[in-house]
């Protein structure tokens, strides 16, 4: 399957392509491919009636809603509160920032259950800020707002995190060019300045989503995992095995999989029309 | 070199600006700056610094005395040594795979290498109770090899061996993927200097690449090593939860806690978050490195 | 528009870039800002187009017609600015590049659609880039994309044009030619325009006069034959085209660089002080034969006469290296070999004694 291309004197003075190569093949295969394929193969040997029973349910459809929307509007927070955050890393100057840009990756790096005991702790009713916000009538941990949120905290380093190269890369030329033509700052930064990052905050968008959609650790803990009301779909897998229901898990995520493929799909398209814009046709 | 026309310059005064009667072409108002800081600020606050202080908070709640007893509890100990254990699997089993897929795919051309490098990030981007369910199918008892196990009286799911391959699976990209860029754009001239003059391929690995490569490589040691203890849904799905067996650190917690063992459960969560902090500081440190090593080369010698 | 840039200085940190700098430009005149890089002409442009601010002293002023313009920002300062690597919007085509300037505008200045299309189409059309106007910027060469950036500063109507090194970036044909379009459009246009460089040929070339800055300060102002013929400083004289340079002294009214003695009447002390005298390559002429004019004796070195002038390196007795061109015609009737020693006869010579203040025309010798 592989071969040499191009120089092929580059290929022979270094050594170790066969050994390295085979064994990243093999390796890959057993511990990724393997699995993965069982479920391809699993599922489909479902037959699709079995496998349109499953997914059809109330209870599947609620969880697949849940699921899909809260990330969805997870996702779109992190865009805006990710492009704020971002934007004050690379262009302002302010003590503690060093610290700030840090921290960000925090819930990449925390597992994600203390993630979600932690975000509990502190929007639960009587939790810190959690207290604050029940007499006004906002209840946010045991219901969808709080699993929102627990999406928005893992999904947030994502778009910082591939913002802020675009954001440093932003040529200082093109926003004096605007300025000297008599654009205002904010003509500037809509007109100038956004279609420029926009691949870059889709791509974020995009990762933040996915990460959102398949997150479980942090979410079952603020959640109170009701049928029908507060249960994801990942909740809803595990309940299944418990149940020794293999055939019904299996449905679920393979129906998960195939829905995420496809909006990440979309999103890539639509990505590749914004970038193919932004660098000029070509 | 162009120490007036050139754009470094910009910089400097966009964010010093002392008071210029006219503000920069670039700059932000004060008071949008201010705004803008004050919500990164606000939404950071809320959103990460108060439950990370929270995990420690909780977990102090009861005084030191109540934070040390929970690791008192054999059952404790034992997740402990499970999520090492786990670690010291995966880790390197990651670590060899990182370092063989990187050689490969940095050094050499080869047809299908961009399909390679995404069936790596593959796992990635797969749900993690998804991952635990995958080894199911293919280890549970109607799974593929199920049958064939059971005869040799092996079990893989909600045993260790499941605990620790579904860890390896969702850590199965870090390193490889901290590696692969870097060694591109480092290339293969040194490897074939080195080469040219005499070495052979190991040596050639462990006194050229393995010294340009370190610190990225520490770093992903690192992340897969804090993954690789920090796991919750994968892992959710293979162990079966038995007690003193199959129960890691992060499962432990969510024992604990369903418990209403809260301050137990956070006291054990805040071994965890200060594994992540060390991995932070730990990314910080090399991303510093690498400044100051730019900026050492861009000044030149002398 | 004129412009008058008065007592301006400029610090980045511990970088002085500007220092108390003061220049006018007249009403319709097109300026070439020339130096070294950090010699802080970028710097100056940037601070008369509103993107910098200068450091602030009760004197300094920057005036656009008699009017002080400082508090104002770019955008209100009705400038066009061509910048170096074209700050083309990348997302943009040709036309809405050019167009933005108008489309930004309120609503109360900003000219209806059709206004807009039909001068956007002047404009191209001024600039010969008419059947470009769909495509985006990466479809272009480099030449094609700075007259869009040109076409798109001049839409604005500017009272001022500025260029920041504007064919800095394209190979040396295309820069020739662009040079050439450039000064043309200007004889059209007539607006008043600053343009920075660091190439002499076209500092020279296109500029009615060229400022000669380095060091953060103005060395000299004026036509471009004047700074050429008639430097008044040592740095303008090195700078600008080639030039042989000999250390000498001068006393009593006299400069003396080993065998060859010329006038100095400035100096007329008698504590001798060394001093640098500049000849350039095409100011000698070479005899076999020594006659009363000052000369001195130099051995042919090398011959390259593969061009319009042919070019001889010769080296003095004192060890010197000395350059001279000689017409083809001229070289023909020489018949100059190398290995032969010949005497050179400086026709013009300039001395700049150091620590003696403009010491420039003054220093002037001639045959």
């Amino acid at each position: 399957m592989f071969h040499y291309l191009g120089n092929p004197n580059r290929a022979r003075v270094l050594p170790g392509f066969g050994i390295t190569m085979g064994y990243t093949v093999l390796y890959l295969s057993v511990i990724v491919l393997l699995p993965l394929s069982a479920l391809l193969l699993k599922s489909a040997g479902l037959g699709w009636e079995r496998l349109w029973q499953t997914i059809s349910h109330p209870r599947v459809l609620a969880s697949f809603k849940l699921t899909f929307g809260a990330a969805t509007i997870a996702a779109t927070i992190n865009a805006l509160f990710g492009l704020i955050v971002a934007w004050t890393l690379t262009r302002y100057k302010f003590p503690g920032k060093r610290l700030m840009d840090a921290m960000i990756d925090l819930p990449f790096a925390m597992p994600t259950a203390v993630s979600g005991i932690a975000l509990t702790a502190v929007y639960a009713p009587r939790g810190w800020i959690g207290q604050y916000l029940e007499p006004l009538g906002l209840k946010v941990a045991y219901t969808p707002l709080g699993i929102t949120l627990a999406l928005v905290f893992i999904g947030l380093p994502f778009v910082v995190r591939t913002l802020q190269p675009a954001l440093a890369d932003l040529d200082q030329e093109i926003e004096e060019a605007a300025a000297s033509l008599g654009a205002s700052r904010l003509q500037t930064f809509w007109r100038v300045i956004v279609p420029t990052i926009l691949p870059a905050l889709l791509t974020g968008f995009a990762l933040a989503l996915a990460r959102a959609i398949g997150e479980y650790g942090s979410v079952i803990f603020i959640s109170s995992n009701l049928p029908m009301k507060t249960e994801i779909a990942s909740l809803l897998i595990i309940s299944k095995l418990d149940q020794y229901d293999v055939a019904g898990a299996t449905a679920i995520a393979a129906a998960m999989l195939a829905i995420s493929f496809g909006m990440l799909l979309a999103i890539n398209a639509v990505q590749h029309f914004v970038a193919r814009r932004a660098e000029g046709g070509a | 070199m162009e120490a007036v026309d050139g754009s470094p310059i910009w910089q400097a005064t966009a964010w010093t600006g002392s008071a210029p009667t006219v503000r920069g072409a670039t700059e932000d108002s004060r008071w949008l700056q201010r705004l803008l800081i004050g919500l990164s600020v606000g939404f950071l606050t809320l959103m990460l610094f108060a439950p990370l202080a929270a995990v420690f908070v909780e977990a102090f709640k009861k005084g030191p005395g109540a934070y040390f007893a929970s690791f008192r509890d054999p059952y404790a100990w034992s997740a402990i040594r499970l999520t090492l254990l786990t670690a010291a699997v995966a880790v390197p089993a990651n670590l060899a795979f990182g370092l063989a897929a990187s050689w490969a795919i940095a050094k050499f051309h080869f047809r299908g290498k961009a399909l390679l490098i995404t069936l790596i990030d593959l796992p990635f981007a797969v749900a993690p109770v998804v991952s635990g369910l995958i080894y199911v199918l293919v280890f549970g008892m109607n799974g593929w090899f199920g049958a064939w196990l059971a005869r040799y009286d092996v079990q893989v799911i909600f045993a260790v061996p499941g605990v620790i391959l579904a860890t390896m699976f969702v850590t199965f990209p870090f390193i490889a993927r901290e590696l692969i860029p870097l060694m591109t754009e480092q290339g293969t001239e040194e490897e074939q200097a080195a080469i040219s003059l005499g070495a052979n391929g190991w040596q050639t690995f462990f006194r050229v690449t393995l010294p340009n490569v370190k610190w990225a490589l520490l770093y992903g040691v690192i992340l897969t090593s804090a993954r690789a203890m920090g796991e919750f849904g994968a892992v959710s799905v293979v162990s079966g939860h038995l007690r003193g067996r199959t129960n890691t650190v992060p499962l432990h917690v969510e024992t604990l806690y369903n418990e209403y063992n809260f301050v137990a459960a956070f006291a054990v969560a805040s071994l965890l978050a200060m594994i992540a902090l060390a991995t932070l500081a730990l990314k910080t440190a090399v991303e510093w490195r690498k400044e100051r090593e730019l900026a050492e080369a861009a000044r030149g010698p002398c | 528009m004129a412009i008058e840039v008065a007592h301006i200085s400029k610090s980045f940190g511990a970088f002085k870039a500007l220092d108390d700098v003061s220049l006018k430009v007249n009403d319709g005149e097109l300026v070439a800002l020339l130096g070294p890089s950090g010699s802080g002409k970028t710097t100056l442009l940037r601070i008369i187009a509103g993107l910098e601010t200068p450091d602030r002293h009760p004197d300094a002023a920057i005036r656009f017609q008699n009017e002080d313009v400082s508090g104002r920002a770019v955008g209100e300062r009705g400038v066009g600015f061509v910048f170096q690597h074209y700050a083309l919007f990348r997302h943009m085509t040709v036309f809405e590049n050019v167009a933005f300037g108008l489309r930004v505008r309120r609503r109360a200045t900003r000219p209806s659609k059709e206004e807009i299309r039909d001068r956007v189409e002047r404009l191209l059309a001024l600039v010969q880039l008419s059947q470009f106007s769909r495509r985006y910027p990466s479809q272009l060469s480099g030449g094609q994309r700075q007259r869009v950036a040109l076409a798109r500063a001049l839409a604005v109507e500017p009272q001022v044009l500025l260029l920041d090194e504007p064919f800095g970036a394209l190979d040396a044909k295309v820069r020739q030619g662009l040079r050439a379009w450039l000064r043309r459009l200007h004889d059209e246009i007539h607006v008043t325009s600053v343009l920075v460089t660091h190439d002499q040929e076209e500092a020279l070339e296109v500029a009615d006069r060229v400022v000669i800055m380095n060091n953060a300060k103005i060395e000299q102002v004026g036509p471009p034959d004047e700074v050429f013929h008639q430097a008044k400083t040592e740095f303008v004289m090195e700078f600008l085209g080639q030039v042989n340079v000999f250390r000498g002294r001068v006393r009593l009214g006299k400069a003396t660089l080993g065998e060859l003695t010329v006038d100095y009447p400035p100096y007329k002390d008698d504590a001798e002080r060394p001093a640098t005298v500049y000849m350039r390559p095409h100011e000698f002429r070479i005899q076999r034969h020594r006659n009363g004019q000052p000369n001195f004796a130099a051995k042919v070195a090398r011959i390259h006469s593969a061009g319009a002038l042919a070019r001889i390196l010769l080296r003095t007795n004192a060890g010197e290296d000395v350059l001279v061109d000689l017409s083809l015609e001229e070289f023909g009737r020489l018949r100059l070999r190398e290995g032969e020693t010949v005497y050179l006869y400086p026709q013009n010579a300039r001395v700049f004694v150091p620590q003696l203040a403009s010491c420039a025309a003054s220093g002037e010798y001639a045959i």
